[in-house]
């Protein structure tokens, strides 16, 4: 009896790019484009060392980070971040839950369903600073701006996730519900929010945490908040009251951060 | 009373999945539907109460054709038919009790059913249902803290809340292991006998199917090929549904394996 001889070697066949004529081209063409680009980059080493001496003064100051001198300033903008963060989180959930549901192609017809997708698209174009600009462009310095903006970009957030996690919902749960002669509330009470609940939960916490370090920001073209006391320190050259305005931001990033991880694991 | 007159499926890509079926069902009467993968089996029962649109043809239960109703005549259609499913389609974090109540869903508006406010006769109807399939202790757990045949169980009992007329069964022992697919289909059979409640079952399983079923009725690509009593399954009629196989070894096997089960199973059967 003939015994049938296998190869014994074996090797993954290419899965994008299959002609080796392509491959190689756009493997050496992407190397070329890459050190002609690297090249381009006109590097001032002067300037570079002169940043790294600053940037030293700003590590000292971090050390020594002073709290007292100005605490009253960082006081009221951390008081106005956070009421800004909370106040818009809260708004933005509100509009987004609607929006997302309206969005989530297995439960809106077409119209409605364009109409949410288009705010949706409408508020991701923008990033938050433009759209802080522009705000405190229309309704002055301050904290108001400031939640508009957070409020607006929370919907484009939260509405997008929440309407792909509904199309991502098991259907035959739906159709189980539906079977029943359930009508749309009940089919959206009864199959879909428990599917979405807790990612919803979770989303709506890490937006929570988002708006604030976006609180921080916007501050700095003007929406108000801790990023307005951080912009002033840092432009009277009060290294040490940034470091500590800095490391306050870190600390409830993080208080957030671990508290919000603990009720997602709860919610599950 | 349910009757099929000349019902077809074509879907959007242009497969038909029914042809022109048409035959009855008298109250009380358990009716087996088999047939190969892709025959169309769940097409038809979902085109019964509509979570598939049927492309023509008539489904008349009690007298209303149900395929013409839209809106809330087709809710207070769809609550008189109970159905039943594959993987048992319970809303998995939701407790075992707001499985059970859903049932009510056509019946109660969207207020009372989203403060979870029943009536205490549809409360007192679920907790009997719940004892009848034997979970009386579990009515508060959550539906995925439960295993495959209780999970079942809530399924029948979420059908039979409804107070339907009809029922509608989707593969119920697909994914349980023999024994429970028994004690499953023992219990839809003995719930339709008790209420005199027609049911159709999608089933894959021919033995089962001939055991606990009054009716078979074979399907084949869209159209009945078969309709009979479950003795009258020959082996020739198998073939014409399902095409060349060895029937007889698949009976040989199985009466060999009943026949070595023993007998204590019977008596917890019954829960």
């Amino acid at each position: 009896m003939a015994v049938q001889s296998y190869p014994g070697r074996w090797k993954r066949p290419p899965v994008l790019l299959t002609n080796p004529f392509w491959r190689r081209a756009i493997y050496t063409g992407a190397l070329v484009y890459l050190v002609l680009a690297l090249q381009s980059v006109e590097i001032d080493w002067q300037r570079v060392w002169l940043g790294l001496d600053r940037g030293w003064k700003f590590i000292e100051g971090f050390l020594v980070p002073d709290f007292t001198t100005r605490w009253r300033d960082i006081r009221e903008g951390l008081v106005e971040s956070l009421t800004m963060t909370l106040t818009s989180t809260v708004a933005g959930i509100l509009v987004s839950v609607p929006i997302g549901i309206g969005a989530a192609r297995n439960l809106a017809p077409a119209p409605i369903y364009l109409v949410c997708r288009s705010i949706i698209t409408l508020s991701r174009s923008f990033q938050e600073v433009i759209i802080a600009i522009l705000l405190v462009a229309m309704f002055g310095f301050g904290p108001f701006a400031g939640f508009l903006t957070l409020s607006f970009a929370t919907i484009g957030f939260l509405s997008k996730l929440l309407a792909e996690d509904i199309e991502e919902c098991d259907r035959s749960q739906i159709e189980a519900i539906r079977a029943t002669g359930a009508g749309w509330w009940q089919v959206v009470n009864y199959a879909v929010q428990p599917q979405v609940m807790p990612r919803l939960v979770g989303l709506s916490l890490y937006r929570l945490d988002i708006n604030f370090r976006e609180s921080a920001v916007i501050g700095i073209v003007g929406a108000g908040g801790i990023g307005a006391t951080l912009n002033t320190a840092i432009d009277r050259y009060e290294y040490d009251s940034a470091g500590a305005i800095l490391i306050i931001i870190i600390a409830i990033v993080l208080v957030v951060e671990y508290s919000s991880s603990w009720i997602r694991r709860w919610v599950q | 009373m349910l009757e099929l007159d000349r019902l077809s499926k074509t879907y959007a890509t242009g497969d038909t999945a029914l042809s022109q079926v048409s035959f009855e069902v008298p109250a009380g009467q358990v009716v087996g539907l088999i047939g190969p993968s892709g025959a169309g089996k769940s097409t038809l029962i979902r085109c019964i109460n509509r979570l598939v649109e049927p492309s023509g043809g008539k489904v008349i239960l009690s007298g209303t054709n149900l395929v013409t109703l839209r809106g809330n005549a087709l809710r207070r259609a769809r609550r008189r038919i109970g159905m039943i499913f594959q993987e048992y389609a319970l809303v998995e974090r939701l407790t075992v009790m707001e499985n059970v109540l859903s049932g009510r869903l056509g019946y109660v508006p969207a207020w009372r059913s989203f403060l979870r406010r029943y009536s205490p006769e549809d409360v007192a109807k679920a907790f009997s249902l719940l004892e009848q399939v034997g979970l009386s202790d579990h009515f508060n757990k959550r539906a995925d803290a439960l295993s495959g045949g209780q999970r079942q169980r809530v399924g029948i009992a979420r059908a039979l809340e409804q107070d339907p007329e009809l029922l509608l069964v989707d593969e119920p022992t697909a994914s349980l292991d023999p024994k429970t697919s028994r004690q499953i289909m023992r219990l839809i059979g003995s719930a339709c006998r008790k209420r005199n409640l027609p049911a159709i079952i999608n089933i894959h399983d021919v033995l089962l199917a001939q055991q606990f079923t009054d009716r078979i009725i074979g399907l084949k690509a869209g159209e009945v090929v078969f309709d009979g009593k479950p003795e009258a399954l020959t082996d020739q009629v198998l073939t014409r549904i399902y095409g060349d196989e060895d029937w007889t070894r698949m009976r040989g096997e199985e009466n060999a394996g009943e026949e070595s089960q023993p007998p204590t199973v019977d008596l917890a059967e019954g829960l």
